[in-house]
């Protein structure tokens, strides 16, 4: 009887242990949950939103301080993904955050680009290349097409264009169907079960 | 050896549409003018062109490269110049275009130097032999594409039992391999023979759809001149998808391939008869895969199977076939009705995957496109046909209200796509266009998340080194403080500005002073010196102090 006492309460103290050293050894960093809201977002850093870049919106969204639908490039998608995550009511995208639209980059019109950097200064995730009077050029694999660097070009050539459909990433549309009409009767029935 | 075959779940009979074309022998269709070669003919990274716009090349001559493991070579077609290397339209259901070479013939058709290896083949260790079918650029014939040389690697475990040869061709209006077999039995059997050398197979087995009966003839007879020991020729039931990678090995030993396995994790090895015949010339002959039969058919005048170059436009082999090309053709499907998809023109190259090309005028009553739907009636009918063993409807409610991840759940990645659903179904509800979109919104959704945490990374990269610059500032700044840290305030406790120049005068004061005090040490060696040694020290240090003079003055 002693022995067994003794045994569990050994045992009761190295394990004890042993999960106070894994809770310093692997502390996570930071919230688990903004970091799981953070992931849904689509990670342009626009600002659209109102908040400094994705992340900021994720702290905002978790502490309650933002609503989940003022993200426009992440549009519905994003909304029903966060939706999901926080068990909360999906609702269509704020209107003063903008609209949600096509996937764009944006370019350099070379010809006109002074070399001034500012629109290296205002890239969130360094998609320009470009020294002091140089011409600068947009990297279009690494742009998120956040248009952050368009209003401070001085000589205003940067622009947008879409993203190019390229075959081997062309997804299929969705079906295109036109359910039953009214022109034949029989089968108008058979639809109404 | 096979004795019992065994029935996969599902599949449909439909009427076959393929007395049409398989009653005339295979033609030759003549060279076209201009070829056009898709880099891209297979599963796997397009090919790199070794050929430059204005380069002369030869039949056969290698005109692109395949640089990643998953890709194969590409040959010239025909003798001439290359013309062009820029994007073209391809047979592709998007209707985008993609990079080609562009040939222009010079009508001579002149091959370049050939060495058969032929028989000896059996000398060369089967690592070679694979290598040799990559450079012959040999893909899958059947359809998919798939590189043939991975499929001949026996893996690790080198152990397969059964190399099946897939002629079930199930498909209505595709005869090409119905052909092949027809007339070239024996080309297929040696191709077969290579094939069993590189994967060192046990088993052969020849699947043929029993509605094949000139075609079964046709091999047996061939198999009489060989040693046919492992070598058996087994029709199969005709029923659509018979010819289903997975429900072909079903068939054929009873054994299922795991939901993300391929043939290979259970022993088996599945390759196509055209596979076997391009095999065979390549090893024989020494000829790349430039040319392939293709069936033409639906509703043309003389529907019938062509021997094409790579790169004819289908719209030349049309006009082959048909009094009236341009009339009122309404689509050009490529590959077979169920799983086929039409093209966006007729100026479209034969590629190496493109079996059959359905010429569709709104004759032919298989080929009519309902148009419209009805709703779903849960009548389960879908599910019944279903090779796959996957609930059709299931997956056609949870792409219609985007649930991607239960679509997954239910297994929408086994689907092959076949088409039985979509016919069986009353209310003519496309379904594999439904599963198509899935699929496609899934892939599209995880490259955007790989690109959002890419986007993600870079972003905070950049964070990190604002961050890492301003605190380099920070320290930069604290040290020059800290070196100037006694020299800071003055007496009267008012900060001085640390100023580099001065910081560098005082610095070089300090030196001097430094000097001086050594310069101030006596010597050890001036005790019970004489007169004259003292002497000469005084002079010296009167030398010293005017050179010290001179230079504290200055
Ligand atoms: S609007 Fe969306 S994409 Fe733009 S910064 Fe905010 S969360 Fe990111
Ligand atoms: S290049 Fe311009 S649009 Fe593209 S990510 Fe950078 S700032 Fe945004
Ligand atoms: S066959 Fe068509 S109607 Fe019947 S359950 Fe399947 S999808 Fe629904």
């Amino acid at each position: 009887m002693l022995t067994a006492v003794i045994v569990l309460s050994v045992l009761a103290g190295i394990f004890g242990l042993l999960l106070g050293y894994a809770a310093v050894r692997f502390k996570v960093e930071g919230d688990p949950l903004v970091e799981k809201v953070d992931k849904l977002l689509p990670q342009t850093q626009c600002g659209q939103c109102g908040f400094p870049g994705c992340r900021p919106y994720a702290t905002a969204i978790v502490n309650e301080e933002a609503d989940i639908n003022q993200c426009p490039p992440g549009g519905e998608a994003t909304i029903h993904a966060l939706a999901d995550l926080l068990n909360r009511d999906p609702k269509p995208l704020n209107p003063e955050n903008g609209e949600e639209q096509g996937k764009t980059v944006v370019y350099i019109d070379e010809e006109n680009c002074i070399g001034c950097t500012l629109c290296i200064q205002a890239c969130p995730v360094d998609a320009i290349l470009g020294a002091a009077k140089q011409m600068h050029t947009v990297i279009e694999s690494e742009c998120t097409g956040c248009d952050l660097c368009i209003p401070p070009c001085p000589v205003e050539c940067i622009h947008i264009k879409p993203i190019q459909q390229h075959w081997n990433t062309w997804a299929w549309p969705a079906p295109q169907i036109s359910e039953a009409t009214k022109t034949n009767n029989l089968l108008e029935s058979a639809s109404h079960d | 050896m096979i004795k019992q075959l065994f029935k996969f779940i599902g599949g449909v009979h439909i009427p076959q549409y393929k007395d049409i074309s398989c009653n005339t022998t295979i033609q030759q269709a003549p060279i076209a003018s201009q070829l056009v070669l898709p880099l891209s003919q297979h599963i796997g990274s397009p090919s790199v062109p070794i050929v430059h716009i204005g380069d002369h090349v030869l039949k056969g001559q290698t005109i692109a490269i395949a640089e990643d493991y998953v890709s194969v070579n590409l040959h010239a077609p025909t003798s001439g110049q290359i013309i062009a290397i820029e994007p073209r339209a391809i047979p592709h259901p998007s209707g985008l275009p993609a990079q080609c070479i562009v040939l222009q013939s010079d009508g001579k058709d002149q091959w370049r130097e050939r060495k058969p290896i032929a028989e000896d083949y059996r000398q060369l260790d089967p690592s070679k032999v694979r290598n040799l079918i990559r450079e012959a650029g040999i893909v899958g014939l059947g359809g998919a594409g798939f590189p043939s040389f991975i499929k001949m690697n026996p893996g690790p475990s080198g152990h397969i039992d059964t190399l099946i040869l897939n002629a079930a061709e199930c498909e209505p209006f595709i005869t090409c391999d119905d052909r092949l077999l027809q007339e070239r039995a024996d080309e297929v059997i040696q191709g077969l023979f290579i094939l069993r050398y590189a994967l060192q197979a046990k088993h052969c087995v020849i699947a043929v759809e029993d509605n094949k009966a000139k075609a079964i003839t046709a091999l047996n007879k061939a198999l009489e001149t060989v040693d046919q020991s492992c070598i058996q020729v087994t029709a199969i039931p005709t029923i659509y998808p018979a010819g289903g990678e997975k429900q072909l090995i079903h068939t054929i030993t009873g054994r299922q391939v795991p939901s993300h396995g391929l043939p290979i994790h259970i022993g088996v090895v599945v390759q196509n008869v055209a596979t076997a015949a391009a095999i065979y010339a390549a090893i024989f002959r020494d000829e790349p895969l430039i040319s392939r039969i293709v069936t033409l058919t639906g509703d043309v005048s003389r529907p019938t199977n062509y021997e094409v170059l790579l790169g004819t436009s289908m719209q030349s082999l049309i006009e082959q076939s048909d009094d009236s090309p341009q009339n009122k053709i309404k689509r050009i499907i490529m590959g077979g009705p169920m799983m086929g998809f039409a093209m966006h023109s007729s100026d479209i190259p034969i590629i190496k995957t493109c079996n059959c090309v359905i010429v569709d005028k709104g004759l032919t009553a298989e080929l009519k496109q309902h148009g419209y739907t009805m709703p779903c009636i849960r009548c389960g009918q879908c599910a019944d046909v279903c090779p796959a063993e996957l609930l059709p409807q299931q997956l056609y409610w949870y792409t219609k209200s985007a649930q991607w991840q239960l679509s997954q759940d239910y297994q929408l990645f086994d689907c092959i796509e076949c088409g039985c659903c979509d016919y069986v179904c009353p209310s003519y509800i496309p379904l594999v266009q439904y599963y198509r979109y899935a699929k496609a919104q899934i892939w599209e959704q995880e490259r955007e998340t790989e690109k959002s945490d890419h986007a993600r990374e870079r972003h905070e990269f950049r964070l990190e080194r604002i961050e890492r610059e301003k605190k380099e500032r920070e320290e930069r700044h604290r040290q020059k403080k800290a070196a100037l840290g006694k020299k800071d305030t003055d007496p009267k406790g008012e900060k001085t500005k640390p100023d580099p120049k001065k910081a560098a005068i005082i610095a070089a004061m300090e030196r001097v002073k430094q000097k001086k005090a050594q310069q101030n040490i006596q010597a050890k060696n001036t005790d019970n010196l004489t007169v004259a040694q003292k002497k000469q020290i005084e002079e010296a240090d009167a030398r010293r102090k005017k050179v010290n003079d001179e230079d504290s003055s200055s």
